[in-house]
């Protein structure tokens, strides 16, 4: 009798428990969500003193006559293409060369024996503290000297070698075993053959972390383009945005407009990738 | 076997040519783009050099940049705002990733989606996040008007952005929001690796909720808490993009940070010999952050 009364009150606590659970879920789920939905619903409403006076009530999160002029808009008002191209074309050459050129490096480190070898493995290590933003000054320096200011090639050269990119690669490829490349060897394949032929065919998972990562660093960057674009030809997306939002006057619906196309591409490549983007993000504070 | 080790013997002598050219591309991009300017910022900083050549030649200055520095009450305000973020941020957002973390870390149904929708502000890009939360602590915003509501119309409206007292924690709000689902993901990962027969032996002892978090769960999370202090407190020290998009630093360099005065004095006003000096501390604070969380690690091995 007491027994069960007991375990009758057990069951509530974890029913109760349980509830509380799913509150704490959907409370975050509004937090983190909420912001977002209200940029796309805002980017719909064309009628600026509308938007204004929704802005504090629960319309807030109502698209009431939802139009796409403000999209419109932002076409006419802003070179938006040549933004999303310039993001694009910077981000996708720095992740391509970065995948050949820093795979290529910790294949030389975690698979070759050479004199050197622990001298370079230390240094890339080392390198790994080192921020951006620890030698931002000095860079724009040389590349002013180089005369590279106002062009593509500024955006992507000096971030295509990565320490921990490098690191990672050297990771994975140490867990590999040897075998492969012995038997490679024995018939006669040269080091780039079994480089290119047999480790990178292995690599899908260190190749899905490495790009998902630069992607998510350098779809963003905005202090360094700020100090080396001047005009519309060569800024990337982030900039753009913030010099559209610096204009006056600040019309939000054009705003939230421009907001929501540059967010869509990097939400759509999450979606399709998520499972490998918590991976790729988990597995660079385990080896950090 | 014999003829493996042939093999690899063989290669001691072959593969240093072969290992020189496969890092050769990725050393040459270093040496020039991050390891020439990181020792050019220890030079610079001795000198007056600017960033267009300017009518005095660049010369040797001794420490005055560094004498102006300590004197520079921009300068020391902005490492106060950095060290006020810090403090207030990496405990903050920390406890809230490790909440986040437990909140998700089950097979309840739809339980993806609930980690993926928390870390979607991290794919997110700051720039859109800085504008987003721009709208939302407008004078007549949503924020505004969700406190006016709790708090029955005691409350607000504040002028968030634009309010001495108000522009840090503000941004500190919109950083958190932003920056909490990596960190979740990574003690998500942390408490996976506990192993989950620790638990089940909690469990038979009797122990009780809190004592299985308190006694397994906080220690197995270790080295997760020491990356995710770390990694929060030097992304604390590189707080620029939100700022510069909101607030410009100010008002009255309320929002100021290191790397906005890095950016002003180096590109803005081209002074690049003062930017360095800057650099320099800058560079000073994250080696020091980085050297004891290798302590920490290191310690964590001994332990073990």
């Amino acid at each position: 009798m007491f027994d069960a009364r007991a375990r009758w009150g057990a069951r509530r606590t974890r029913h109760l428990l349980d509830a509380l659970h799913t509150v704490a879920l959907l409370f975050f789920l509004f937090v983190f969500l909420a912001p977002l939905w209200i940029m796309w619903v805002s980017s719909l409403k064309a009628n600026e003193f509308q938007l204004l006076a929704e802005m504090n009530t629960w319309r807030v999160f109502i698209p009431s006559r939802p139009s796409l002029q403000n999209y419109v808009d932002v076409f006419h008002r802003m070179p938006f293409g040549r933004f999303l191209f310039n993001s694009t074309f910077i981000v996708s050459n720095i992740v391509i060369w970065g995948l050949l050129i820093n795979s290529m490096a910790g294949y030389a480190l975690a698979r070759l024996r050479w004199a050197g070898r622990a001298v370079v493995l230390a240094l890339i290590v080392s390198l790994i503290i080192i921020p951006f933003e620890g030698v931002a000054v000095p860079l724009l320096l040389i590349v002013n000297r180089l005369g590279w200011v106002e062009s593509y090639q500024v955006q992507i050269v000096p971030f295509i070698a990565h320490p921990f990119s490098i690191y990672l690669f050297y990771q994975f490829f140490i867990g590999i075993p040897r075998d492969f490349d012995e038997a490679a060897l024995v018939d006669g394949a040269s080091r780039f053959r079994i480089y290119w032929n047999i480790i990178l065919p292995l690599s899908r998972p260190v190749l899905a972390t490495v790009a998902i990562l630069q992607f998510l660093e350098y779809w963003g960057a905005f202090l360094w383009p700020l100090m080396v674009t001047r005009g519309f030809d060569y800024r990337p997306l982030t900039v753009g945005m913030q010099t559209f939002f610096g204009q006056w006057p600040r019309e939000w619906g054009d705003i939230m407009a421009f907001a929501t196309m540059m967010t869509v591409p990097t939400l759509v490549i999450f979606v399709v990738f998520q499972r490998w983007f918590i991976q790729s993000v988990a597995s660079a504070g385990v080896k950090g | 076997m014999r003829i493996s080790h042939m093999f690899r013997r063989r290669g001691v002598t072959d593969n240093t040519l072969a290992g020189w050219l496969f890092v050769l591309p990725a050393l040459a991009l270093l040496l020039v783009f991050l390891i020439l300017p990181f020792l050019m910022a220890f030079g610079l900083a001795f000198t007056n050099q600017r960033l267009i050549p300017g009518p005095l030649p660049t010369r040797y200055v001794g420490l005055r940049n560094f004498q102006r520095l300590v004197q520079d009450e921009v300068f020391l305000h902005a490492l106060r705002n950095n060290i006020v973020f810090a403090l207030v941020v990496v405990p903050l957002q920390s406890a809230l990733a490790l909440l986040l973390a437990l909140l998700v870390n089950n097979r309840r149904r739809f339980i993806t989606f609930f980690r993926a929708s928390y870390f979607v502000p991290t794919v997110t890009t700051m720039v859109v996040v800085a504008i987003i939360w721009g709208f939302l602590l407008a004078e007549h915003g949503p924020i505004n008007a969700i406190l006016r509501v709790i708090s029955l119309g005691t409350l607000g409206p504040y002028r968030w952005l634009d309010d001495v007292r108000l522009a840090l924690p503000a941004i500190i709000m919109l950083s958190i929001w932003q920056g909490v689902g990596f960190q979740m993901v990574i003690y998500l990962a942390g408490l996976q690796g506990i192993p989950a027969d620790l638990y089940e032996a909690a469990a038979i002892d009797g122990a009780s909720l809190w004592q299985r978090f308190r006694y397994i769960t906080l220690p197995g999370l270790r080295n997760t808490h020491i990356f995710v202090l770390v990694t929060t407190t030097i992304l604390a020290f590189k707080l620029f993009t939100q700022v510069e998009v909101l607030t410009q630093g100010g008002p009255l360099d309320a929002t100021q940070t290191l790397v906005r005065l890095m950016y002003v004095s180096g590109f803005k006003e081209l002074k690049v010999g003062y930017a360095s000096a800057m650099t320099v501390v800058f560079v000073f604070i994250v080696l020091i952050i980085s050297v004891v969380q290798r302590r920490l690690f290191v310690e964590e091995r001994e332990v073990a």
